[in-house]
């Protein structure tokens, strides 16, 4: 069921953990954004390669709240609906820092793992 | 750190939840809307848009359900559930609720009550500050009967004295002492129990005046006292709870006392069990007595004063304070092992008590035995819940085929388990107060009233509350974990349709039914040997009349009788209480046999080393009354006078050890000198048999009978033994009245002989009553699950049994079948039962009279008893299978 063919291409499912990763670093990189406006982003970066159910980004975003690394206010959309805003907050940032340092020493280590030869 | 957060998270959620809940609703909407848009702009058509836009989204209600998780303390909730769902299915099973409800409540009743009892006597402290650092002085090892005992007394006044002056362990030391008192006079006298203090006890044991003020040490002068302290019951229901004043005075053995204060209604003296009525200030006569034993003496440890420190001194002390303290009247032998006593210090913190120790092995006992009692009620649980169970396997694998996770079903095991538990708990409770007051009841005597304070305190609660938890754990834990290990689609494939039940699968309850059995033949072997050994004691034959016989105490200290006199005013009662019609016969004594007393005096005769002899001097016609034959030479007579030569009738015993067997009729036997009591020939007269001297259980030592005319050491009290076959309570009342006339102001006091005896084997009664109900409880116990294992194989082998009978098995033939089944379990479990009972018999042995744990008729009888309601038991689901119709057994499924 979380499969799907389209265009051609086959779609990935996101790694489990990554998507409270992905908001934390799109809401950092383009400040208070809504939960559509989040999705539209990781659909834009990915290039549509990920596969998402958009309704598990508000998921991420109430565990992220709840950790008091994020935080929401009312406000009106593009085309003045009301919406709710998400934005980073302090704890939040040295969050992704540490989140992106193991990151990167992760993909480091999977990385030249998978280039060795013999 | 971040489960903090989540946890504060979830706190805020609980006041803002639902408005949080109806934002999502509207961000999820929006969200949706703004998708379904985007997709119009690319060319769908609106309904297409919508759908796409859904789809996308993901499935909501499945969203929502995963925030409500995160935002909720979802386990509570759920074990909400259980416990409602757990409560919902015990009201649709009355009868297993009942049952189940009912063994744990009995089990844990009892163990409550048996363990607040043992608490109250054993483990309690007492009321008074610090009461850890209280400590008692003894002589090691006792002072083996040397001088004269009083109950509570370790130690003679002289000695209390000497430590007083001379220890340095203690902070503050204090002795006292207990005796019967009177207030009042003449018919409107009345016995009381009297605790003779020092005047620095209260201020040392730390306990304050309730009204006025407690002994003080200037209350100690010389004799006799003038002032008294009563203690709150006694204030409260004899004086009316009045205020004190100067004027408050009550008489108190014939003295006229000013009563000073009031004692707190918390405490209730050092002796636990007992209760005085008055407090009297230790007061100093001319000359101490120096053999009699009848203080107590305790004190208050220093800071940083170990026991073992406290005894190292005495010890050191002991020869000085023995040396200056030194018993006079009494042979060489006597003082050089009276100065050869040492002193030592021990826990005092729980007050002293007889109780304790009487009760002491008795009360460990019935906790083990009632602590059976619930390990088969547990038992008995983890079967009936284990069949329920395997009954409810259908309905577990539907659960499990429907996603319940195997923790959720445990989770409603273990909540089910838990509301018996808090439900068996809290009956247990109820149940408690009650044995534990019909405890208290029934070790009460006529003479002897126990006031146990028997509150429910908080270590009975942790006790109940720990048992009720390991119950929980024990029995909730067996059928969950198997009933998590099922697998779903095999379940629910053979939901009841099993040929024959696998045998792995009852391996569980027959071990539990086996064991129940072995326990409960424990139980009931042990509820024998003590119902036995009481209706041995009960029946026995001491040796002397025990029926139609009345015991007389008189005090006449108030009525002016000169010493000299004592003798003719004993004879002149004797012959008043003769001419009460119905008495048959009567006579002083110095010491009535069988209700404790004993009188002991070294003896020289012949060449026998180191002879003594129990000493009683009684009246002319106390053979007779109490029905003791003379096998030989002749009994006392009137003719034996103070004048006269003196005489002694001595028993069996008394010839076998001392003369050899040979003829005693005039030889002559020398006592010892004590005080009161000088050196005499006394030439026997006379040989009667044995008889029981003491106490029942008592074997039978050396004894001697006197002339009460000849006894030496006269006081203005004596016991008169009536011998009438007249009801006892008439001819008390009538003996009773008629002294009353004639000596008003003399105390009597009546009772049956029988009755004072039976109330000696208050211990015993306790046993046997206990032990009795409770082996009656663990075999129903054991047969109720012995039923329902039996039943619920018989159910599970339904086509089984439809099948034979269909194919022509007889009636008869089924029901062996199924009875097959419970006799090796009945045999397993009465094979290990008795292996049990002979090792555990070993526990009961002291306490058993005339009978020995490894008795063959009384394992024989258990056993019996048991395998025959075993056979009921086993009969009933038996008889039912066998009258299966095949059709219908072969077809229901």
């Amino acid at each position: 069921m979380s499969k799907e063919e389209t265009k051609g291409q086959k779609k990935a499912d996101i790694l489990q953990g990554t998507l409270d990763l992905m908001v934390l670093k799109t809401l950092d990189a383009l400040g208070p954004l809504h939960g559509y406006g989040i999705a539209r982003r990781i659909e834009q970066i990915s290039d549509s390669v990920l596969q998402l159910n958009e309704g598990t980004v508000y998921t991420a975003l109430l565990r992220l709240e709840q950790q008091g690394w994020i935080k929401s206010e009312w406000g009106a959309s593009e085309n003045n609906r009301r919406a709710r805003f998400y934005s980073i907050s302090p704890s939040g940032r040295k969050q992704l820092a540490r989140e992106t340092q193991e990151w990167e020493r992760m993909a480091g280590v999977i990385g030249r793992l998978l280039q060795v030869r013999r | 750190m971040g489960r903090l957060r989540t946890i504060a998270a979830k706190l805020r959620h609980v006041f803002a939840g639902p408005l949080r809940e109806r934002d999502f609703d509207e961000e999820a909407r929006a969200h949706i809307a703004l998708l379904a848009e985007r997709f119009t702009r690319q060319g769908m058509t609106p309904e297409a848009a919508r759908n796409e836009a859904r789809r996308q989204f993901g499935n909501a209600t499945c969203l929502k359900e995963t925030r409500h998780e995160m935002q909720t303390f979802a386990w509570i909730e759920r074990l909400w559930q259980d416990l409602r769902h757990g409560a919902r299915l015990l009201r649709m099973n009355p009868v297993f609720s009942a049952v189940a409800i009912a063994s744990l409540a009995l089990g844990i009743g009892a163990n409550t009550a048996i363990f607040q009892l043992l608490d109250t006597v054993r483990l309690r402290t007492l009321p008074v500050r610090n009461p850890h650092e209280l400590a008692q002085i003894k002589i090691v090892g006792g002072n083996k009967g040397m001088g004269v005992n009083n109950q509570y007394g370790d130690l003679t006044r002289p000695m209390w004295e000497e430590l007083r002056q001379r220890q340095q362990a203690f902070s503050g030391i204090f002795a006292w002492g207990v005796n019967g008192d009177s207030v009042g006079s003449g018919s409107q006298l009345e016995n009381v129990n009297g605790f003779y203090v020092t005047g620095n006890l209260f201020q040392v044991l730390g306990v304050p005046a309730w009204r006025g003020r407690l002994v003080i040490p200037e209350d100690e002068h010389a004799c006799p006292a003038t002032t008294a302290v009563v203690s709150y019951a006694y204030w409260q229901t004899r004086m009316g709870g009045r205020e004190l004043d100067p004027n408050t005075k009550l008489l108190i053995d014939g003295q006229l006392m000013q009563v000073t204060g009031v004692t707190p209604p918390t405490f209730l003296g050092l002796v636990v069990g007992d209760r005085f009525d008055i407090v009297l200030p230790f007061c100093e006569p001319k000359e101490l007595a120096r053999n009699v034993f009848d203080v107590t003496v305790m004190g208050r440890l220093r800071p940083g004063v170990s026991l073992p420190g406290a005894t190292a001194e005495l010890a050191a002390l002991s020869p000085g304070i023995m040396a200056a303290t030194e018993i006079t009247g009494y042979n060489a032998d006597t003082v050089a092992r009276y100065r050869r006593l040492r002193l030592a210090a021990y826990a005092a913190g729980a007050g002293v008590s007889s109780l304790r120790e009487e009760y002491n092995s008795s009360l460990w006992l019935l906790l083990g035995v009632t602590g059976l009692v619930l390990l088969i009620a547990c038992a008995n649980l983890a079967n009936l819940i284990l069949a329920r169970a395997s009954a409810r396997e259908r309905e577990f694998g539907v659960r499990l085929a429907l996603g319940a996770s195997r923790g959720r079903l445990l989770g409603q095991l273990f909540a089910e388990s838990a509301l018996l538990a808090a439900a068996g708990a809290g009956a247990g409770i109820g149940i408690a107060q009650l044995v534990s007051r019909a405890l208290v009841w029934s070790i009460s005597t006529e003479s002897n009233t126990v006031l146990l304070p028997m509150a429910v305190d908080w270590r009975v609660l942790a006790f109940a509350a720990a048992i009720t938890t390991l119950t929980c754990l024990v029995f909730g834990a067996i059928p969950a974990l198997r009933a998590a290990g099922l697998q779903p689609l095999s379940a629910l494939r053979s939901g009841g349709r099993g040929m024959t039940a696998s045998r792995e699968r009852f391996s569980l309850q027959r071990s539990l039914v086996v064991t129940q059995i072995a326990v409960s033949l424990v139980l009931l072997v042990g509820a024998l040997l003590f119902v036995r050994s009481f209706h041995n004691l009960m029946t026995f034959n001491p040796g002397m009349r025990e029926e139609g016989v009345t015991a007389a105490f008189i005090g006449f200290q108030q009525s002016n009788i000169p010493r000299g006199r004592y003798l003719q005013f004993e004879q002149q009662l004797v012959d008043e209480v003769h001419a009460v019609p119905g008495v048959l016969s009567a006579a002083t004594t110095t010491n009535p046999p069988l209700v404790g007393g004993s009188w002991t005096h070294g003896i020289r005769i012949g060449t026998a080393q180191g002879a003594w002899t129990k000493f009683t001097w009684v009246g002319p016609e106390y053979f007779s009354t109490m029905g003791i034959p003379v096998v030989r030479g002749r009994g006392l007579s009137p003719s034996d006078t103070t004048d006269s030569a003196r005489v002694a009738v001595v028993n069996e015993t008394f010839v076998r050890q001392y003369t050899g067997g040979a003829n005693p009729i005039g030889m002559a036997m020398q006592t010892g000198q004590e005080p009161g009591y000088p050196s005499t020939v006394y030439t026997i007269v006379g040989v009667i048999p044995d008889s029981k001297y003491a106490c029942l259980r008592c074997g039978t030592p050396p004894m001697t009978f006197a002339p009460a005319s000849q006894f030496p050491a006269l006081h203005p009290w004596t016991a008169i033994l009536i011998h009438s076959n007249l009801p006892p309570e008439v001819i008390a009342s009538r003996v009773k009245r008629r002294l009353a006339e004639k000596h008003p102001e003399m105390a009597a006091q009546l009772n049956s002989f029988q009755a004072m005896i039976r109330d000696g084997l208050v211990r015993d009664r306790l046993m046997a009553t206990l032990s009795g109900l409770f082996g009656l409880l663990a075999a129903l116990l054991a047969m109720a699950g012995l039923y329902g294992v039996v039943s619920y194989m018989a159910a599970r082998r339904r086509n089984e049994i439809g099948i034979r009978i269909a194919l022509g098995a007889g009636r008869s033939q089924v029901i062996g079948m199924v009875m097959r089944e419970a006799a090796w379990m009945v045999a397993a479990g009465v094979v290990a039962g008795t292996v049990l009972a002979l090792l555990a018999g070993r526990a009961a042995e002291t306490l058993l009279f005339d009978l020995k744990p490894y008795d063959v008729p009384t394992l024989a009888a258990a056993g019996g008893l048991l395998t025959g309601i075993a056979v009921l038991a086993s009969f009933l689901p038996a008889r039912r299978a066998s009258r299966l119709d095949p059709m219908q057994a072969l077809r229901c499924d």
